[in-house]
């Protein structure tokens, strides 16, 4: 019964969402773009997307840094709308959207602040996204208790640190383990947030959330091995939702090398499909065939699923679904400048398609 | 304090439960059960109050139906308008479909207050007059209910028109016809409307 109310607060950012997501580069254009011979070229056919009023205005040899950085942009000016105009429950959905940005933002901070980097440029290269009021105070960072104490009490990540504070010092491998630990909270609350909202929201963001989570514990399965991270704390980093929790984690959580992870996750339907697609297309020839990574894979299932959620109207996946189709096309973007300016053209075709 | 509102909904269900329990065994056991009279009560209301009830009812409900259809419609159109300016004078017939709505509430009010008149009769209130009053008060309501839900009908899938109209040109025809054959929910009440008042006579007292 959602539909005969959902209008009412959420009716005109729905259809401007879905304006946004019609101006999403099409196949032809891809064609067009794979086709340039220089970085103006580029530029050029940029020139009609929805990029061009943020192009226009750069000197003619175009870098690539330069390039994601005006699409970055011009998603952030096309979010921004969104959350200007948007007001409960609408704001509070994507108010969530932007704490996966902050807790990136966070990380870099600190990060930055260790190798003593300085705290202007550490600002700039933050997603605007998940900017917050007290973030630039996590220059001063020495210790997580300080951390927590001076500065993030305050933010919107406060209840996600609840799992972390007992990290002691902060060095490269704690980093990458407060990182993952702030995400896990972060996509356990955003899923039972979800579930509040009640259907559809619920139900296609539960399966938007739980790919995410499947995706993040093979992640972090495959990028632990080799090093010192034990097998509990590889656990206790697996966020708890997804077709994974319980049992493939426990599998995946003794699993020590690549076959291993490949024989638990041919159990799942679904990742059995991805997984025999990869091992084919490594096998066979790479100068004919499309050698695609399980990255790549998970790349690409992600973005069907994205795709599906436009299937029904009246719930607030479209505004996720959106953003993540948005990145995945300034990703691509920036894969074939990289391939023209490295003048590497043969690789040109391994870009994610969308429409 | 969420756990005291489940007491106090409990609290209050057996409270009234309690009273009408008391209430009924009092007049049952003292041998005053006729006193217990639903016929009579019905009769003793005027049927003025059941004729305009049932005008309201028309008119009121109706209107709900429309603007609640407007709303849900309008919003779409608006935001799929930002991008795709075209579809905003083609969706506006999405828009109309609903405000038809209001304007069979609006007809069918003016045909019903037609048989409300003054009655000068000192024996008060003829048969004929009851059913006047009864007959205007359930096609009213007919006619107010239908028109609601057919008003949320054609708004709902009239915003689905505007956002697959925004996407893809074609797709507007075909959820146009989905939303006729919603909007004749609408007429379905009025006919019927019509039909349960055709044989009321105006009002005129025992003659």
């Amino acid at each position: 019964m959602k539909e005969i109310y959902f209008n009412a607060d959420a009716g005109y950012l729905e259809g401007v969402v879905r304006g946004y997501r019609d101006g999403l580069i099409t196949a032809p254009q891809y064609m067009n773009l794979t086709q340039c011979e220089t970085m103006d070229d580029l530029k050029l056919q940029l020139a009609t997307t929805d990029y061009a009023p943020f192009l226009q205005n750069e000197p003619s040899p175009i870098s690539t840094s330069t390039l994601s950085a005006r699409c970055t942009d011009a998603l952030v000016a096309e979010f921004q709308y969104l959350q200007q105009n948007s007001a409960e429950p609408v704001s509070r959905f994507l108010e969530y959207i932007t704490f996966g940005y902050m807790i990136d933002n966070v990380i870099l901070l600190i990060t930055g602040t260790l190798h003593e980097r300085d705290t202007h440029d550490l600002l700039e290269k933050c997603h605007p996204l998940g900017f917050f009021d007290t973030m630039p105070a996590l220059c001063v960072a020495t210790n997580v208790q300080d951390l927590y104490n001076t500065v993030m009490v305050d933010s919107p990540l406060a209840g996600y640190f609840r799992e972390c504070l007992s990290a002691e010092d902060l060095n490269e491998l704690n980093i990458e383990i407060i990182r993952n630990t702030l995400y896990k909270a972060y996509l356990e609350d955003f899923y039972s947030y979800c579930q509040s909202c009640g259907e559809p929201t619920s139900s296609i963001m539960a399966e938007l959330l739980k790919f995410e989570s499947d995706r993040r514990t093979v992640n972090i399965t495959i990028n632990s091995f080799g090093t010192e991270l034990s097998k509990d704390d590889r656990t206790k980093l697996y966020p708890r939702l997804g077709n994974m929790y319980p049992e493939a984690q426990i599998r995946l959580a003794r699993a020590d090398d690549m076959d291993q992870v490949k024989s638990i996750l041919e159990q799942y339907g679904d990742y059995k499909r991805m997984i025999l697609s990869a091992n084919m297309n490594a096998s066979s020839d790479s100068a004919g065939g499309s050698d695609m990574s399980l990255e790549d894979i998970f790349f690409a299932n992600e973005v069907q699923l994205n795709k599906d959620a436009f299937e029904q109207q009246f719930h607030f996946g479209v505004f996720y679904s959106w953003l993540r189709l948005k990145e995945q096309e300034i990703r691509n973007i920036v894969w074939i400048a990289e391939c023209i300016s490295q003048q590497q053209k043969d690789k040109v075709n391994k870009y994610t398609p969308i429409y | 304090m969420s756990s005291y509102g489940g007491y106090a909904k409990t609290a209050l269900h057996s409270a009234v439960t309690g009273l009408a329990v008391w209430a009924g065994l009092y007049l049952l056991l003292t041998g005053r059960g006729e006193r217990f009279n639903v016929g009579g009560y019905l009769l003793r209301i005027s049927p003025y109050m059941w004729g305009l009830y049932g005008i309201a009812f028309c008119i009121g409900f109706s209107v709900v139906g429309a603007a609640w259809g407007i709303f849900i419609s309008g919003s779409s159109i608006l935001g799929g308008a930002v991008r795709t300016p075209r579809i905003a004078t083609k969706n506006l017939i999405s828009i109309i479909f609903c405000e038809v709505v209001a304007i069979y509430g609006v007809i069918m009010a003016i045909v019903f207050s037609a048989k409300l008149g003054a009655v000068n009769s000192e024996n008060g209130f003829s048969s004929s007059d009851y059913y006047t009053g009864f007959s205007l008060f359930w096609g009213g309501l007919a006619v107010g209910l239908s028109n609601l839900i057919c008003g949320l009908a054609v708004g709902i899938t009239g915003a689905n028109a505007a956002t697959a109209d925004a996407h893809d040109q074609q797709l507007f025809v075909k959820i146009l016809v989905i939303e006729i054959f919603g909007s004749v929910i609408g007429l379905f009440g009025l006919i019927v409307g019509l039909l349960v008042t055709g044989k009321a006579e105006d009002f005129a007292g025992v003659i």
